[in-house]
C-alpha cells in the first residue's frame, strides 16, 4: 500500500506540470488583457502599455513561464495583479468558507442521503421510494440558486429565522465561534445539499438494491440474521464503494462548484476569488487557483482509492 | 404542544449560538457598495469604487459643490498673483494625517506631483507649472509658465483621478506603483487588519479630523461623522443586495439594478437617495482610424440615426431614472449647453440614409462592441444597431465580456484584423464636466482616446480653456469645443440616467455629490 500510495503521489507531479501548462497557454492565448483592466476607461494606449510592461506581460511567452513555475517550485503563487497580494495568502484566505461550504453540504449529505437510499432500496417501489425518486428529480432539475432564493425568502425574510447572506469566520482572531459560523451557512448548506441528496440516495439505492440480491443476503437471513444487522452489515457494507466513489467525486464537484451559492449567500469563497480573477484576468490568481484545485482533487481521488482497501478487502493495487 | 415547545427549543438553542458582536451593529454603517474593491490606491486606478474608497480616508484641497462649484476643503485662503502665474495656497489649522502627524505643504506638493503623473486633467496642469514650492508648513506655491484658469476645478476635481492629500513618504512612491499604506487625513481610517479582499473594508471615525463649518455640499464643507465604524460589505449579487438590504443586514445598497427600483419603492422601511444628481451619461464612441467611421460624413450620418429616448427606455427603462439631454457636458453641470450643431439627440433614419448616401457610403461593416457582462449599458449595443440598421448601415454586432471588449478597444488594427468600428460605455457626470476633463474630447490622434481623433482645433481649443481666467471665457470656450466635437462627430452623447442609493429609513444624512461620500449620515 505504500508502495501505491508513493507512486500515486509522485504522478501528481506531471499532472500539475500538464495543468500548469494548459492554464498558462489558455490565459495567454484567450481574449482579453489585465492591462487594460486595470488601465480604467479614461486610459491611453500608453498607459496600458505601461501597465503591461510592469505585469511583465510584454516578456515571451517562455520567459514568463519560466519565472511563474519556478515560483510554483518554491511555494510562491506569484502576486495578484490587482490586489498585490500573494496568491497564496488570497487562497489562505478564501479556502475556510470554500471548505466549510463544501464539508458541512456533504456531511449532511451522506447523513440524509445514505440512510434515505437504503431504506428505499430495502422497500423498492414503496411509498419511501417513491418519494426519494421524487425528490430526486427536484433535486436535479431545479438550479442551486433558485432553491437558494427561495430558502431565503421563506426563513431570512419572511420567518426572519436565519440571515440572508454572509460569513462568519470559524478559525482565526475574528472568529465568534462555532455557533456563529454554523448559523451562518445552514441556508447554504441545504440549498446545496438537495443536488448531493439526490445524487447520494439514487446511487446508494441502485447499489444497496443490487446487494440485497446476492446470495449472502439470502444466506444471512436464513441464518436468522436481523434485517438491520442484513441491511448494514451486509448490504450496506458491500454496496459502499460505488457511493463512497460519488461521495468523493461530489466533494471534488462541490469545491470547484459552489460559486453560485457563493454568490447567492455572498461568501468569500474560492469560487467568488476565481470568478472575479477571471473577469479581471487576473493571471496569476486564476493560475494558482486551478493547479490549488487540482492538486486537490488529485489528493481526494486518493483518499477514495484508498478508501477501497478498508471498504473490500478483496481490492489490492 | 409538542410543535410548539419544539420551535422554543429551536429558538432558545439559536439564541445561544448567535454571537453576541450582533449588538454592535447600532453604531456600524453597512454599505454595499457598487463593485468589489479590489485596488485601494485612488491614483493609481480611476475605478469609481477606488475612488469612493479614497473620500473616505483622504482629504481634498479644494472640493465640488452640487451646482458645480469648486470650494475650499483642505485649503484656508489662497490668492493669484496680478500676472495668474502664481497661486499661493494656505492650509487649515489642525489638519493631522491617521498616523498623527500634521499635514503639511510638502505632503501637498508631493500629493500633487503623484496625481499629476497619473491624471489626465493634472497631466494638462503639470505640463503649465515651472515649479512648485514649500514655504512653510502651511503654505505651498504653484509658480506657472502660462495662466491656467481651471487651477480650482483641477485641484478639486471631484472625480477619478480625484487629488487625494496622502503623506509625502506614500505620495513619493511613483505614479506607475501602487500605494502599500493607506494614511489619509480624511474624516475615517482604514482598517487595514480588518481588509479582506472580496469580502468587507472597515473604517472607523477619525476622532481628530476637524470639519469645516460650512453645511456639507457634493464634496465640499462640513465632514462630520455620526457613526463609529463603516463596514463595505462586498455582495455580488443583486438579488442578495436587495434581500440583505430588506432583511435590515445593510443599511445601504450604492446602486441597485434598474429593475429593483420599483420593489424597493414598494418596501416601506426603504427610500431612495440620488447621490449622483447628475447622473451619468451614455455615449457611442467612433473609431476615427478606419472605414467607415473614418469618414467625418459617415460619423455625422451614424450621430443623427442614434436617438437617446429608444437607448435610454431600454436600457434603464424605469420612470424617472433617466433624462433627456443633447449637450457632451452633462446637462445640469455649469458647461452643459443647447449649442449642438447638426445633433439632436432625436433618431431621425430617413435624414440619416441620405446623410449616408451622399457620404459614397460603400457598406462596410461597422465591427460594434457589446460586453455582455456589464447590465449597466448591454443593452446599448442592440438599440444602436438596429437604429444604425435602419438608417442604412450594416452592423456587425460582436459579443464578448468588458476584459476582452477594453482589450480589444487598446487595438488600432483594423476590425478585421481585430480592432473595432464603435463601443458604448457610460461615465459619470463628475468625469466629463469640462473639456479637459472629458476623455472623447481627447483629439491628440495617437496619443488621445479610444477611437483616436485628431483634431487640432479641439486640442487649441482646450489649451485656450485652461488658460482662460474667468467663468465667461471658460463657458464660451467650452461651447465652441463642443461645436467643434459635433461637427467632427467625436462621440454620440446618449442621455443621462440616474442611479439612487438604497437607504433604510434609520439611515439618513447621505450627502448627493460628484461621488459617493459617507460622510454627515446618522444610524438611530
Amino acid at each position: 500500500m505504500l508502495r501505491f500510495l508513493l507512486q500515486r503521489l509522485l504522478a501528481l507531479i506531471p499532472v500539475l506540470f500538464t495543468v500548469a501548462v494548459i492554464v498558462f497557454l489558455i490565459l495567454r492565448l484567450t481574449p482579453g488583457d489585465p492591462a487594460a483592466v486595470i488601465a480604467g476607461n479614461n486610459a491611453t494606449n500608453e498607459d496600458i502599455d505601461r501597465i503591461r510592461e510592469q505585469l511583465g506581460l510584454t516578456k515571451p511567452l517562455l520567459t514568463q513561464f519560466g519565472i511563474w513555475l519556478s515560483g510554483v517550485v518554491q511555494g510562491d503563487l506569484g502576486y495578484s495583479f490587482y490586489l498585490g497580494k500573494p496568491v497564496t495568502e488570497l487562497i489562505a484566505q478564501r479556502i475556510e468558507p470554500t471548505l466549510s461550504l463544501a464539508i458541512g453540504t456533504m456531511l449532511i449529505s451522506v447523513l440524509v442521503a445514505v440512510p434515505l437510499g437504503t431504506l428505499a432500496a430495502w422497500r423498492m417501489g414503496g411509498w419511501l421510494d417513491r418519494i426519494l425518486s421524487g425528490f430526486a428529480v427536484a433535486g436535479f432539475s431545479v438550479p442551486v440558486f433558485v432553491i437558494g432564493y427561495v430558502l431565503i425568502y421563506i426563513f431570512a425574510i419572511e420567518l426572519q429565522w436565519l440571515p440572508v447572506q454572509g460569513y462568519r469566520r470559524l478559525f482565526g482572531p475574528s472568529s465568534q465561534g462555532f455557533g456563529a459560523w454554523a448559523y451562518q451557512l445552514v441556508l447554504p448548506w441545504v440549498s446545496l445539499a438537495t443536488i448531493y441528496v439526490a445524487l447520494i440516495a439514487r446511487v446508494t439505492r441502485a447499489s444497496v438494491s443490487e446487494a440485497l440480491t446476492e446470495d449472502y443476503i439470502r444466506t444471512a437471513r436464513a441464518k436468522g440474521v436481523s434485517e438491520q444487522a442484513v441491511l448494514l452489515r451486509h448490504a450496506l457494507a458491500n454496496a459502499a464503494v460505488p457511493i463512497v466513489t460519488v461521495i468523493g467525486i461530489g466533494i471534488a464537484l462541490l469545491i470547484g462548484g459552489v460559486v453560485v451559492t457563493e454568490t447567492v449567500y455572498a461568501i468569500p469563497g474560492l469560487g467568488s476569488l476565481t470568478v472575479d480573477a477571471v473577469l479581471n484576468r487576473d493571471f496569476p490568481v486564476i493560475q494558482g487557483v486551478v493547479l490549488f484545485f487540482s492538486v486537490l482533487y488529485v489528493l481526494i481521488n486518493l483518499l477514495v482509492d484508498l478508501s477501497y482497501f478498508w471498504l473490500d478487502p478483496r481490492i489490492r493495487y | 404542544m409538542k410543535r410548539r415547545s419544539l420551535f422554543a427549543m429551536a429558538t432558545l438553542a439559536a439564541a445561544l449560538l448567535v454571537p453576541m458582536g450582533v449588538q454592535a451593529q447600532g453604531k456600524t454603517l453597512k454599505v454595499v457598495p457598487h463593485a468589489n474593491v479590489t485596488i485601494l490606491d485612488p491614483i493609481w486606478s480611476t475605478a469609481f469604487v477606488t475612488r469612493n474608497h479614497g473620500y473616505m480616508i483622504y482629504d481634498t484641497l479644494f472640493g465640488t459643490d452640487m451646482a458645480g462649484k469648486v470650494k475650499p476643503q483642505m485649503v484656508d485662503k489662497w490668492n493669484v498673483s496680478k500676472d495668474n502665474l502664481t497661486w499661493t495656497f494656505t492650509l487649515r489649522d489642525g489638519l493631522e494625517f491617521h498616523d498623527g502627524k500634521p499635514v503639511t505643504s510638502e505632503d501637498v506638493v508631493a500629493s500633487i506631483k503623484r496625481w499629476t503623473s497619473r491624471d489626465s486633467f493634472g497631466g494638462v496642469l503639470a505640463r503649465s507649472v515651472d515649479n512648485y514650492s514649500a514655504p512653510d508648513a502651511k503654505t505651498f506655491v504653484i509658480k506657472l509658465k502660462q495662466p491656467f484658469g481651471v487651477m480650482l476645478e483641477a485641484l478639486g476635481k471631484p472625480s477619478s483621478n480625484v487629488l487625494f492629500i496622502m503623506p509625502a513618504r506614500i505620495a513619493a512612491t511613483p505614479g506607475s506603483e501602487q500605494i502599500k499604506e493607506n494614511i489619509g487625513s480624511g474624516p475615517y481610517k482604514f482598517v487595514s487588519g480588518e481588509y479582506k479582499p472580496g469580502e468587507r473594508l472597515v473604517y472607523v471615525k477619525n476622532e481628530k479630523y476637524k470639519p469645516r463649518s460650512e453645511a456639507p455640499d457634493g464634496t465640499t464643507g462640513g465632514k462630520q461623522v455620526h457613526v463609529d465604524r463603516v463596514e463595505w460589505v462586498i455582495i455580488r449579487d443583486p438579488q442578495t443586495q436587495f434581500n440583505a438590504l430588506v432583511a435590515g443586514e445593510v443599511d445601504i445598497v450604492e446602486q441597485p439594478t434598474f429593475e429593483q427600483y420599483a420593489s424597493l419603492k414598494a418596501q416601506k422601511d426603504i427610500y431612495l437617495v440620488d447621490a449622483q444628481p447628475a447622473g451619468l451619461q451614455y455615449i457611442f464612441r467612433f473609431n476615427h482610424l478606419h472605414a467607415p467611421f473614418n469618414n467625418v460624413k459617415i460619423r455625422q450620418a451614424a450621430m443623427v440615426a442614434l436617438g437617446q429616448e429608444a437607448h435610454l427606455k431600454t436600457q434603464v427603462g424605469a420612470p424617472g431614472m433617466f433624462t433627456f439631454c443633447k449637450s457632451m457636458y452633462p446637462c445640469g453641470t455649469p458647461f452643459a449647453s443647447e449649442k449642438t450643431g447638426i445633433y439632436t439627440g432625436m433618431a431621425d433614419p430617413k435624414k440619416a440614409a441620405q446623410m449616408l448616401k451622399d457620404a459614397g457610403y460603400d457598406g462596410t461593416p461597422v465591427l460594434l462592441m457589446r460586453p455582455t457582462d456589464l447590465a449597466s449599458i448591454a443593452k446599448l449595443p442592440l438599440v444602436a444597431k438596429q437604429q444604425l440598421e435602419a438608417a442604412g448601415f450594416k452592423v456587425d454586432m460582436q459579443q464578448m465580456d468588458w476584459a476582452t471588449l477594453v482589450a480589444r478597444r487598446a487595438k488600432k488594427d483594423a476590425p478585421a484584423q481585430g480592432g473595432w468600428n464603435a463601443f458604448m460605455t457610460a461615465w459619470t457626470a463628475g468625469d466629463i464636466l469640462n473639456p479637459l476633463t472629458m476623455a472623447m474630447m481627447n483629439a491628440a490622434g495617437d496619443k488621445g482616446w479610444f477611437g483616436w481623433q485628431d483634431d487640432k482645433q479641439i486640442e487649441d481649443l482646450k489649451v485656450k480653456f485652461a488658460q482662460a481666467t474667468t467663468d465667461a471665457q471658460k463657458k464660451q470656450i467650452a461651447e465652441q469645443i463642443q461645436l467643434r466635437a459635433m461637427e467632427t462627430a467625436s462621440h454620440v452623447p446618449l442621455g443621462q440616467y440616474f442611479n439612487p442609493a438604497a437607504l433604510r429609513k434609520n439611515v439618513t444624512g447621505l450627502v448627493p455629490g460628484g461621488a459617493q461620500v459617507y460622510w454627515n449620515i446618522k444610524k438611530n
